[in-house]
């Protein structure tokens, strides 16, 4: 923090008590403008959203309302009844409740304020939550889903009677998710029990201020909005793109040619956090770092996946600035306020400009003095992203997931949860969901059904009406039918559906740990990613190069496999898509040849080469090349609108080319571009328009063949496994024991098509083709993108690959797509059989 | 992309199994039919599971046993067995048959009619059902073959059994399959489940201990339109 000494003499006197000044004053401090405007708005008794860039003094300014505040309260007397909760505060990470309750804990110790602060989370333990009900404490950090298990406690409207503000940390990254619907249910919840309560809002710069203004208040009126405070400045961040001396890669995603070069900048530095996408990224990235590690730096690895223990050991080594190079994933993403990292290191394409933005802000936690950045491409069209995401951030562009309409699924939740809490009319609970911004367009009849479901199912055949979770009484109120479903409720509550994952741990090497059980657990892996394994193959997690020794239970058992060359985790890549933005700005630099010269020479070549043998897209034209190779025919497409909505094409062109009688044999998808491969021609289909390309992109793929191959897809067999799960159709746990993911998985998988089949309007599945149309699927982004470049498709087509298409038929074979083509490997491996055995062995 | 196979006949050569001598269709939707005996055995029904689960508060679709009564019929009004074994566990729990909704109950009753239909009593439906036709027995001796429920621990050639919803599973290139599969060493076999909402175990666990002659243990795993044998060898657990 700076001095502004002139602010301190204008405003600060008129809205800060006299200890507050006094601490100011103690550390050579002054308050800043933000600060005391948050708190000027607050004390008119309004809501606020404060928007600034890391290390603005964004945490003190939200809780400055409540501390002064609490500051001038009268005392408790003894023998005077417990007062309630004060200030509620959310964040998205439990580790961020924690560091604040340090962070804030620090100031009022030392103003000498009289305030408990206490954190609530899936970790605290039992005796401290029961503790924090009868005697609660002034301030209370938390998160999202420990807000939806306090509101469904009996005792929650007298819990919250004395709540006045609610401060939402992170907020960006909250409202666009699951969880973002469930906190803003939460909210109109705490709104009436307090009808005064005031929210503050803290984010990182966002496109669209509006959406969040609106979604912290009431939208009783319709579209009333908090006030707003934007920070704007903190010194221009200094990023370069690494223009490496090795040869930059065509496709792949390890970026290891630069390693020597990054291990350099560690060197130089004092400490350096190097973000990937994933963790299988941060793992090879971890291992090739100590690889070339000649003088042993510290150099440790952080992501979810791994113990919580080596977690916190990390966390706390990086806090005592014990380390000088951390790899991590998302998990370090948000404000975390980490020790003295002086450079950050981005791997991989940052996918788009604000996440960018948000993970440079890590270094050097202070406003005034610029950050420093290294962007790492790990292929060539990365290098081509990251320029233009470098372009975006020092233009200020940013970019936010546009917020959806709120999940029917989270809603159950969300209606069981106040029949938990207390008897509610339909008419009342209706009203207060829809002042809540994600629910304000829910109509009565759909809200009916989501209570229709939520007592009984909400089937067309009425067969459940004796097993009702919750009953409508004589009096007009909705009432849990028995104590078993509040109980039930609390053991499900949250919308983070976890991946079925298994606890890896070590045994000795051979032994299958039918014996041993001693050896420690290193953290958590998808089931998904080890069922492909057999017995003996080896893969890096940890850090360390392991070998699968054989699954029991749910756990899987590894032995240490030094030495090793180890079978990496499979490339979960895209696990971000593309940014809208940062697509149009990539399409805006391959179609200006000047850009090209602020990208490395031997990428300024390929585009070069790539427009002397085929073309370059135009910014709003969609590039199709077709050529033959081997005994196929490939057709590109370069669409740049992310691995999602290309693989919803690719799935939708290749139900369109079966149809044509162009044989396709299977596709392929990156975040830029589309491979289809085929035993017909199809360049020759295309000029012979049968048929044209515009015909082949039509809109109206969006229709019926998407309802065709969605019904099979077991992309919405996972969708709506989640909202199975979330809207408490399928319990998560039961009292005393633990369903395993596949259990779950086997279940919702039958359950999807008995249902399916016999009530396709159910709303769960309703919900789930909502759902899956805007995520798994990006049905909007693809529409748009449709709409765009109609009467703009330019063909090409080419005796053989183009330069731009080398990337992506790369990637053939390397990304296999899931779930569709069982029966030939099913048939592939009976075939084996018959081949080795002979005919007749079936006969056995 | 699926490319399916056409199913040229009803009964290929592809899908007869022997087992202790007597042939068998070994069906892809889950059901052994027997040609010489004109015997349709199917193992595991699980009925009114739906409605168990939802007594303990978990509502999942009531269309489980309209689902199963469906292909059930479709199997029998393809084959027209004169004799048909439900191999135990035809009910999800003991009250299972009396919560039959009526529609369902009379489409039972249709299927039943003019069959010999033999209830193999199950450890979830150890009683008779309630109220609807057919012999309740606790095993079934015809030919060299043994129906019953649960596999004896001691070997019994021509022994058909079901009760563990056997599966299995590969893995080519990199991916996995799991299928319900019919488990067989050609002198015992047990039989997939068949109800809609019944899970599966997979044949390498240790459930099955003892069970077969490991060399000639095989995987017939259900495809779309045909069984695919899949010996030991190819078989991973999990």
């Amino acid at each position: 923090m700076t001095v502004e000494p002139r602010l301190a003499e204008q405003n600060a006197a008129i809205a800060l008590p006299e200890p507050f000044l006094r601490w100011f004053g103690e550390k050579g401090w002054s308050p800043r403008a933000h600060q005391i405007e948050l708190l000027a708005k607050a004390q008119s008794g309004q809501s606020v959203l404060l928007i600034a860039p890391t290390g603005a003094g964004k945490t003190l300014a939200g809780f400055l309302p409540s501390l002064t505040e609490l500051a001038v309260r009268p005392r408790r007397k003894p023998g005077q009844a417990h007062r309630g909760i004060h200030t509620l505060y959310i964040s998205p990470l439990k580790a961020l409740a924690v560091d604040i309750e340090r962070n804030l804990g620090k100031p009022v110790e030392e103003i000498g304020l009289p305030i408990s602060i206490e954190t609530r989370t899936g970790d605290t333990p039992s005796h401290k939550r029961q503790r924090q009900k009868l005697a609660p404490p002034d301030i209370l950090l938390t998160t999202p889903e420990q807000l939806a298990l306090l509101i469904a406690a009996g005792d929650a409207k007298r819990f919250f009677a004395d709540l006045r503000y609610v401060v939402l940390d992170e907020l960006h990254s909250l409202v666009t998710s699951k969880r973002g619907h469930l906190l803003a249910l939460g909210l109109a919840r705490l709104r009436s029990f307090v009808p005064g309560l005031q929210t503050i809002g803290l984010s990182a710069t966002v496109a669209e201020p509006d959406e969040l203004r609106r979604w912290l208040v009431s939208q009783n009126p319709p579209g009333d909005m908090a006030e707003l405070i934007v920070v704007t400045g903190g010194a221009k961040p200094e990023i370069s793109i690494l223009d490496s001396e090795a040869h930059v890669p065509w496709a792949g995603h390890s970026a290891r040619y630069a390693t020597p070069e990054i291990y350099r900048e560690i060197k130089r530095h004092k400490t350096t956090l190097l973000f990937v996408n994933t963790r299988s990224q941060a793992e090879l990235l971890f291992q090739e770092l100590w690889r070339v590690n000649e003088d042993t730096l510290p150099i440790a690895l952080h992501h979810g996946s791994l113990d919580v223990g080596q977690r916190r050991r990390v966390e706390k080594a990086m806090g005592d600035n014990a380390l000088r190079a951390i790899v991590a994933t998302s998990t370090l993403d948000l404000g975390i306020d980490w020790g003295d990292v002086d450079l950050v290191v981005h791997v991989g394409a940052p996918k788009g400009a604000s996440r960018l933005a948000q993970r440079i802000g890590r270094a050097n936690h202070r406003m005034d003095e610029p950050s420093k950045a290294i962007l790492i491409p790990a292929n060539r069209f990365e290098v081509l992203e990251c320029r233009a995401a470098l372009d975006a951030n020092y233009l200020g562009a940013q970019d936010t997931p546009p917020l959806v309409d709120g999940g029917l699924d989270v809603l159950a939740q969300h209606v069981l949860g106040c029949a938990c809490g207390a008897p509610f009319r339909a008419d009342d609970l209706h009203e207060e969901v829809r002042t809540a911004a994600p629910y304000t367009s829910l109509d009565r009849i759909t809200f009916d059904r989501v209570i229709d479901f939520v007592a009984t199912g909400g089937y067309a055949l009425k067969n459940y009406e004796r097993y009702a979770r919750i009953r409508l009484n004589k009096d007009g109120l909705w009432r849990v039918s028995n104590p078993r479903v509040a109980q039930q409720y609390r053991l499900n509550v949250g919308t983070i559906i976890e991946v079925p994952a298994l606890n890896v741990r070590y045994v000795k090497a051979g032994s299958k740990g039918s014996a041993t059980r001693g050896g420690a657990v290193l953290g958590k892996i998808e089931e998904a990613f080890l069922e492909t394994l057999t017995h003996g193959d080896t893969f890096m997690f940890a850090g360390k190069v392991l070998r699968f020794e054989g699954i029991r239970e749910n756990e899987c058992f590894v032995s240490n496999a030094p030495g090793s060359d180890a079978k990496v985790p499979y490339y979960g890549g895209g696990k971000f898509p593309l940014s809208t933005y940062l697509a149009e700005q990539v399409r805006i630099m391959l179609d200006d040849p000047q850009r090209w010269k602020k990208l490395p020479e031997q990428v300024a070549d390929w585009l070069r080469f790539q427009a002397d043998k085929s073309v370059l897209p135009k910014r709003d034209d969609l590039l199709i090349e077709t050529f033959p190779r081997g005994n196929r025919y490939y057709l590109v497409a370069y669409p740049f609108e992310g691995r999602l909505a290309h693989q919803t094409l690719g799935m939708l062109l290749t139900r369109r080319l079966d149809r044509v009688g162009a044989r396709p044999l299977g596709f392929v998808a990156t975040d830029y571009a589309l491979a289809i491969w085929s035993l017909g021609d199809m360049g020759a289909m295309f000029k012979a328009r049968k048929p044209s390309l515009g015909a082949l992109f039509d809109q109206d793929m969006l229709g019926d063949d998407l309802e065709a191959w969605l019904a099979d897809s077991w992309l919405l067999k996972r969708t709506f496994r989640n909202c199975a799960l979330i809207s408490g159709l399928i319990e998560k746990r039961h009292p005393g024991q633990e369903k395993s993911g596949r259990q779950v998985t086997v279940s919702t998988d039958l359950i999807y098509d008995v249902l399916r089949s016999h009530e396709p309007d159910h709303i769960l599945l309703q919900a789930t083709r909502a759902d899956a149309a805007a995520g798994l699927l990006d049905v909007s982004r693809l529409a748009d993108m449709l709409s765009r470049v109609q009467g703009r498709i330019m063909h090409k087509n080419l005796e053989q690959i183009s330069p731009l298409a080398v990337p992506i038929m790369l990637e053939i074979g390397k990304m296999p797509v899931n779930g569709e083509a069982d029966e030939t490997l099913l048939m592939d491996a009976a075939t084996l059989v018959e081949e080795a055995m002979g005919p007749g062995m079936s006969e056995a | 992309m699926n490319f399916s196979l056409a199913r040229t006949t009803l009964i290929g050569e592809a899908d007869m199994i022997g087992i202790a001598g007597e042939r068998a269709v070994c069906d892809p939707r889950g059901v052994l039919y027997f040609p010489e005996l004109r015997l349709l055995a199917v193992s595991d029904l699980h009925l009114e599971k739906g409605s168990s689960l939802a007594r303990r508060g978990t509502l999942i679709p009531p269309y489980d046993t309209g689902a199963t009564l469906l292909r059930l019929q479709a199997v029998i009004s393809d084959y027209q067995p004169s004799i048909v074994i439900s191999l135990g566990d035809s009910f999800h729990d003991g009250g299972g048959a009396e919560r039959l909704h009526a529609s369902f109950r009379e489409r039972l009753e249709a299927l039943m009619a003019g069959r010999d239909w033999f209830w193999v009593a199950g450890n979830h439906d150890p009683e008779a059902p309630a109220d609807l036709p057919g012999e309740t027995v606790r095993e079934l001796a015809i030919g060299s073959l043994l129906f019953r429920h649960e596999p004896s621990k001691v070997r019994v050639e021509g022994e058909i059994a079901g009760h563990l919803h056997p599966c299995a599973r590969i893995v080519q290139r990199g991916r996995s399959v799991r299928r319900r599969c019919f488990a067989g060493d050609g002198g015992r076999m047990i039989m997939p489940a068949f109800g809609a909402y019944t899970g599966s175990l997979n044949v390498l666990d240790r459930a099955y201990a003892g069970l077969f002659r490991l060399e000639s243990l095989m995987a017939y795993m259900l495809g779309s339109d045909r069984i695919f044998a899949i010996s030991r060898s190819m078989l991973r657990p999990g």
